[in-house]
């Protein structure tokens, strides 16, 4: 089903554009990769605050109001570009286990972010007061940050 | 030429061999060298957008520079090393590779900027610290890497489209 999905893909207009134009996959991809720059050292601050490791001077749900809406506006644009890089080459991504799996990890990672900003909202110092949930909740985001950009370069591997 | 001979005998070293003929280790460094990439881009910018005076606006100068600096630093290093492994393993062809010339071209103008803003500009940091009375040869600084930057990375993806 999902072959049949990317023969489709392929051979629509704007895939076929995109696959024609041979500077448009490059250039997609360098805005992504700069996009994941800036979120990967925005969450890593943030991860790294809550494992207690760096940033102790600010309160947690300062960073939090600081970094996460600018996470999610990030995400849009790397949805977008990744978009553009699905369309151009379906079946090296889709049919691809290390984009599955990068998919996986990123799915995670916006459910525990988004548990992350919840619990600061309801209550300023919810995470200080839970010191052991804080340092498993950033040391589990950080990894799944460092696992997806990892999984993204292997797609050209696997 | 020199340089040539230089890139033959790289590529004729064993480590070079081995990243090679190995499936795996050419893409585990290249990850490697990515991540660190990522840190010293991100970082960086950070600080750029505190010059530009559009971001950490209340936080001082010298507080945004020694939070940021050090990751930028080791990142760099670790980006460092880790390219120099890929170049080792196919060093004349990246020497002949003309993005890769761009990348390495505009490296050392980001080199010369951050030089020109750490012995000079930053020197008189304890007269504009505070608020948003930023010199014009910082804003300039911050400015030019953040361009610099965007080309580096253009330039290196780029790399690893062409022969």
């Amino acid at each position: 089903m999902i072959q049949a999905f990317c023969d489709w893909l392929s051979n629509t207009p704007l895939s076929l554009k995109i696959q024609t134009i041979l500077w448009i996959i490059p250039a997609v991809q360098t805005i992504h990769i700069l996009t994941v720059s800036f979120v990967l050292s925005s969450m890593a601050m943030l991860d790294l605050r809550l494992m207690g490791l760096a940033g102790r001077g600010q309160p947690i749900s300062r960073m939090v109001s600081r970094f996460v809406p600018w996470i999610w506006r990030a995400l849009i644009v790397l949805a977008t570009t990744g978009a553009i890089l699905i369309i151009g080459e379906p079946e090296r991504e889709l049919l691809n286990s290390a984009f599955r799996a990068k998919m996986l990890m990123l799915a995670t990672v916006i459910l525990i972010t988004l548990l992350i900003q919840r619990r600061t909202k309801t209550n300023d110092a919810y995470w200080e007061m839970r010191a052991t949930a804080a340092r498993l909740i950033g040391f589990v985001s950080l990894l799944l940050w460092i696992g997806i950009v990892s999984a993204g370069r292997w797609i050209a591997y696997v | 030429m020199p340089i040539l001979r230089f890139c033959a005998w790289l590529e004729s070293t064993h480590v070079a061999a081995a990243i090679r003929e190995s499936t795996w280790l050419f893409p585990t460094i290249e990850t490697l060298h990515v991540l660190s990439i990522l840190v010293v881009v991100g970082s960086i910018t950070m600080f750029d957008l505190r010059l530009l005076n559009i971001a950490s606006r209340d936080r001082s100068v010298t507080e945004v520079y020694e939070e940021i600096m050090p990751w930028a630093r080791i990142s760099f290093m670790c980006a460092a090393i880790a390219g120099g492994l890929m170049f080792t393993s196919s060093a004349t062809k990246y020497y002949h590779n003309f993005s890769f010339r761009l990348k390495m071209l505009t490296l050392l103008l980001a080199g010369v900027n951050v030089a020109i803003f750490e012995f000079w500009t930053y020197r008189s940091v304890a007269k504009w610290n505070r608020g948003e009375r930023i010199p014009p040869a910082a804003k300039l600084a911050g400015g030019l890497s953040l361009v610099l930057w965007i080309f580096v990375v253009a330039f290196g993806r780029w790399t690893g489209f062409t022969k």
